[in-house]
């Protein structure tokens, strides 16, 4: 019997719910992974880097005091600079967990836009970094040549999503067709045009550090614009895809910063002295006991767990389904130990929570290379932080660092072992082949269901 | 062909013009360009010189041409160099298209080499740890991931027959994933503490590398699968136009095209533009008359398990076969032909040569100005005369895109195998779900009635 719980039947989760957890979560998450005092330290280490370095160039970005705003300043004054810097963390990791909680709530169409801004500004910090490492902000054309390449990643990444989910709205107007029936050639129109821009721009002197920022800029794409792209995709198969593994990350981030401080005594890696391997461990299985729970907390709400659709006779998304057996509560007979150790036979778990355990391995164990690999660039080209945009946290990179891998595996998880091939999108291909072979399909796949025994077998067929 | 047109053409400039005296020798003036231009102006510190390549032209050419001047002896070498390059290619053409997939993988993993031996020579950092050795396993893992999926594709019967391949290609991504992750997890903790920015320059600079060549490579095989014509085409275009551009540059040069090259001429480019854009009309004629090969060339390159081997044999598609054009009435006045017989594919190769004159060109400067940035006359000398691989297949970058971009937007369809294995790979209520649906479309374009009856 299906265990369904009374909030399953809702469309979503009470708003009193959501305070709770936010709350909650609070709590638990206020004093966020503030490396405040040692900030000042690893400027120090920056320091010593740079007698090191053979080659020299450092272009210095100015230590951001901040942007913190009025308000904050004046009601934290009376407080030395330490403390005034831990509350000014914790106030805005609250903000920012309360912001990501509203997001959620407001549905997929606000959180597509805010991962379209996030992915924009990540794309604008690191760029900036490059122009400053190069000197190159006056080279000629090379800002628009930036966004332009934005625009047309984005145009051709987002085309080839949109086409998929939004068949029925993209059959309805003519305009739309013939952009997705072309729509590889004119992306790839639109970056030869921006390739060409490019190489007519070459400048005598300026030759070398044009090639810099063009190679900067496609690295740069490749990462932020793929990784954002994988993002939407995990989204549309069902939110809690998108909530469990940035959950997962933050929580890893905070557990191992945590674990760090109370007990930890011998150092990760000499890339970043501040990680312990106390913090690693322990961070590593809070994870996965907190994604165990957190994906229990998640799987009984539809909200969560269907697929995002486009509803094209009311325009809108809609995320109503009949829940897939990854949802449903199974029993699992656990192994003899296990039975002794709990004396329960067997235990009622959603298939979904086995696979969070593979989620939040993966983020606690590989989560902290991509923040090794974004130490590892800061020291290379000498910044305190990514950009000043978030007070007392530095940029919006620093706070993605960790997500960079975390997208990609989920995708490629997804791929492999949950989902198979997109029915819409299969038949859409169905429909747009000849009709000798769609016949040829169809009498195949005839043959298939009826061996299957979803179809009646042959000799009783009547049209 | 562009060092032959620099240094012929800089001598017929020595010859014709002398408001510029830039020295006698070719090397000289290519070097010393690239190099007072930027010496002025150092925005990163050590422009470290590639050092010139010395000359490997074999010993047998040399002392066939020892009695020439230096500059005939070039000219043959290059001359007799560029006969056996396209004897070449020819021979591999007829020698089938797995021999064409081999060739293209090791043109790939020469052009990769080059350019990470001109990465490790201008950040000096060639004693890096480790560093050789990722990038070669990253340039493995891509190729793993690329070639995975098209064998996937094309050899779908044989990778269910064997266990092994299945588990393989069932988790394809997932292993492609992991493998990559494992080169990028030895990247970070190969980060040395002071080699930080040197490192992640080679990092960058392995996956724009890889980007570009990989991908290309990539896309040339697919364009393969679709018909060796797909294939030999483009090439031939970009060929032939280099050549038509150097030869009406020759003759007829006057005005500079881009300050970039200050060897091209607009004479040459537009008429390299018209020559190839009628050898592409021609060729097709001359082959198609070619029975016995024709249908080598166009039919898609299919696997067959049971012979264990590459078939290459169909019944051509209304792309190859003859139809009637009627000639709008301006060319029918000048012509006298009313209708004209041609291949749909003409049509097609008009807009590929076309392609290649105007758009291919853009490769050859995005390379020159590569070049000039990072003071380097040739990529590498593997072909004597002519330089690197890189050299010959500069014009060629945008051509793969291009054709496979043009192929998925004009001309075919989904691919109805894959179309099948999606179909099979679905729960039984999708398959049913889409049985249903395929059935009533069918069923309203009234091909279905028929087949129920035959059934």
């Amino acid at each position: 019997p299906l265990n369904l719980s009374h909030a399953q039947r809702h469309k979503r989760p009470s708003t009193t719910l959501y305070l709770l957890c936010a709350y909650a979560h609070s709590c638990v998450w206020s004093p966020q992974e503030a490396d405040g005092q040692d900030r000042l330290g690893l400027h120090g280490e920056g320091e010593a880097d740079m007698e090191g370095e053979c080659k020299a160039h450092t272009p210095d970005m100015p230590p951001g005091d901040g942007n913190t705003p009025q308000c904050l300043n004046r009601a934290l004054e009376g407080l030395s600079s330490r403390w005034k810097n831990w509350w000014i963390r914790g106030i805005l990791s609250l903000t920012m967990i309360t912001g990501f909680f509203l997001i959620i709530y407001l549905g997929p169409l606000m959180l597509i836009f805010v991962v379209m801004s996030i992915q924009i500004k990540c794309f604008q910090e690191i760029i900036t970094i490059g122009y400053r490492v190069y000197h190159s902000y006056e080279l000629p054309w090379f800002r628009t040549l930036s966004w332009y390449f934005l625009i047309c990643v984005n145009y051709f990444f987002y085309g080839e999503t949109v086409a998929d989910y939004f068949g029925a709205l993209v059959r309805r107007e003519e305009p739309l067709q013939f952009l997705v029936r072309y729509h590889r050639f004119i992306s790839f129109t639109l970056y030869l045009a921006g390739f060409c821009m490019f190489v007519l721009s070459l400048v005598k002197k300026h030759y070398r550090l044009q090639f810099y920022m063009f190679a900067w800029t496609h690295v740069t794409l490749l990462i932020v614009v793929t990784q954002s792209h994988l993002v939407i995709q995990n989204l549309f198969e069902g939110m809690i895809w998108f909530i469990v593994p940035i959950s997962t990350v933050i929580c890893n981030d905070i557990m191992a910063y945590l674990f760090g401080f109370f007990f930890g005594r011998t150092p990760l890696i000499k890339l970043s002295p501040k990680k312990t391997w106390e913090g690693f461990i322990g961070g590593f299985f809070s994870t996965v006991v907190f994604s165990f729970l957190f994906a229990y907390l998640l799987s009984q709400y539809q909200y969560f767990v269907c697929p995002v659709e486009y509803n094209s006779e009311t325009n809108r998304f809609t995320v109503e389904c009949e829940p897939s057996d990854l949802f449903v509560m199974q029993e699992y007979t656990l192994p003899a130990t296990a039975q002794n150790l709990l004396r329960w036979k067997t235990v009622n778990l959603y298939p979904f929570q086995i696979h969070s355990i593979a989620l939040s391995t993966f983020a606690s164990l590989i989560g902290p290379f991509g923040g090794f690999f974004a130490s590892g660039f800061k020291r290379a080209f000498k910044i305190k932080d990514f950009a000043d945009t978030i007070p007392g946290h530095g940029g919006i990179m620093d706070r993605f660092d960790c997500q960079y891998l975390m997208a990609t595996f989920v995708h490629v998880y997804i791929a492999s072992f949950i989902r198979g091939p997109n029915p819409s999108k299969v038949l859409q291909q169905l429909l747009a082949l000849q009709p000798e072979q769609q016949l040829s399909i169809f009498n195949t796949l005839r043959n298939h269901l009826r061996e299957k025994g979803m179809l009646p077998p042959a000799v009783g067929l009547k049209v | 062909m562009t060092e032959l047109r620099h240094r012929i053409a800089t001598e017929n400039q020595l010859q014709h013009q002398s408001s510029e005296d830039k020295g006698s020798e070719a090397e000289d003036r290519v070097k010393r360009d690239g190099g007072v231009s930027d010496s002025e102006c150092r925005p990163d510190s050590g422009v470290p010189e590639v050092p010139v390549a010395t000359d490997d032209t074999p010993e047998v050419l040399n002392k066939a041409l020892s009695g020439l001047s230096s500059r005939w002896k070039n000219w043959w070498v290059r001359g007799i160099l560029t006969l056996a390059m396209i004897s070449f290619f020819f021979f591999i053409i007829y020698l089938g298209p797995m021999v064409l997939m081999m060739i293209v993988l090791c043109v790939q993993i020469k052009c990769f080499h080059e350019i990470i031996t001109i990465g490790y020579s201008v950040y000096h950092s060639y004693h890096l740890p480790w560093f050789r050795t990722l990038s070669w396993y990253f340039l493995l893992c891509v190729n793993y991931f690329f070639y995975g999926e098209t064998v996937t594709d094309y050899f779908f019967t044989l990778v269910q027959r064997e266990e092994p391949l299945r588990i393989l290609s069932k988790y394809h991504r997932f292993i492609s994933f992991t493998l990559y992750l494992t080169g990028f997890c030895m990247f970070v903790l190969s980060l040395v503490k002071k080699h930080y920015r040197l490192q992640f320059y080679m990092f960058g600079w392995t996956h724009v590398t890889l980007l570009i060549v990989v991908t290309q490579s990539h896309l040339i095989i697919h364009n393969l699968f679709e018909g060796m014509i797909w294939f030999i085409v483009p090439i031939s275009c970009v060929i032939c136009n280099d050549i038509m551009a150097y030869m009406f540059g020759f003759f007829f040069g006057r005005t500079p095209l881009i300050k970039l090259s200050p060897k091209k001429t607009w004479e040459g480019f537009i008429g390299g533009f018209f020559s190839t854009v009628v050898f592409g009309i021609l060729v097709r004629i001359s082959e198609t008359h070619l029975s016995i090969s024709y249908r080598y060339f166009v039919c898609p390159v299919e696997f067959n398990n049971d012979s264990n081997s590459f078939t290459v044999d169909c019944e051509p598609s209304e792309l190859f076969q003859l139809q009637d054009y009627t000639l709008p009435s301006v060319l029918q006045s000048i012509t006298g032909w009313s209708t004209v017989k041609l291949f749909p594919f003409q049509i097609h190769s008009i807009a590929l040569s076309a392609f290649a004159s105007i758009m291919g060109p853009f490769g050859g400067f995005f390379a020159s100005g590569f070049k000039r940035a990072f003071k380097i006359k040739d990529f590498a000398n593997t072909i004597p005369g002519h330089g690197g691989i890189m050299d010959r297949f500069d014009c060629q970058y945008l051509m793969a895109t291009f054709v496979n971009v043009y192929i998925a937007s004009f001309i075919r369809g989904p691919n109805p195998t894959k179309v099948i294995q999606q179909l099979l790979a679905l729960r039984p209520d999708q398959q049913l779900h889409i049985y249903n649906s395929l059935k009533a479309h069918l069923t309203e374009r009234g091909l279905l009635a028929t087949q129920e009856e035959a059934a």
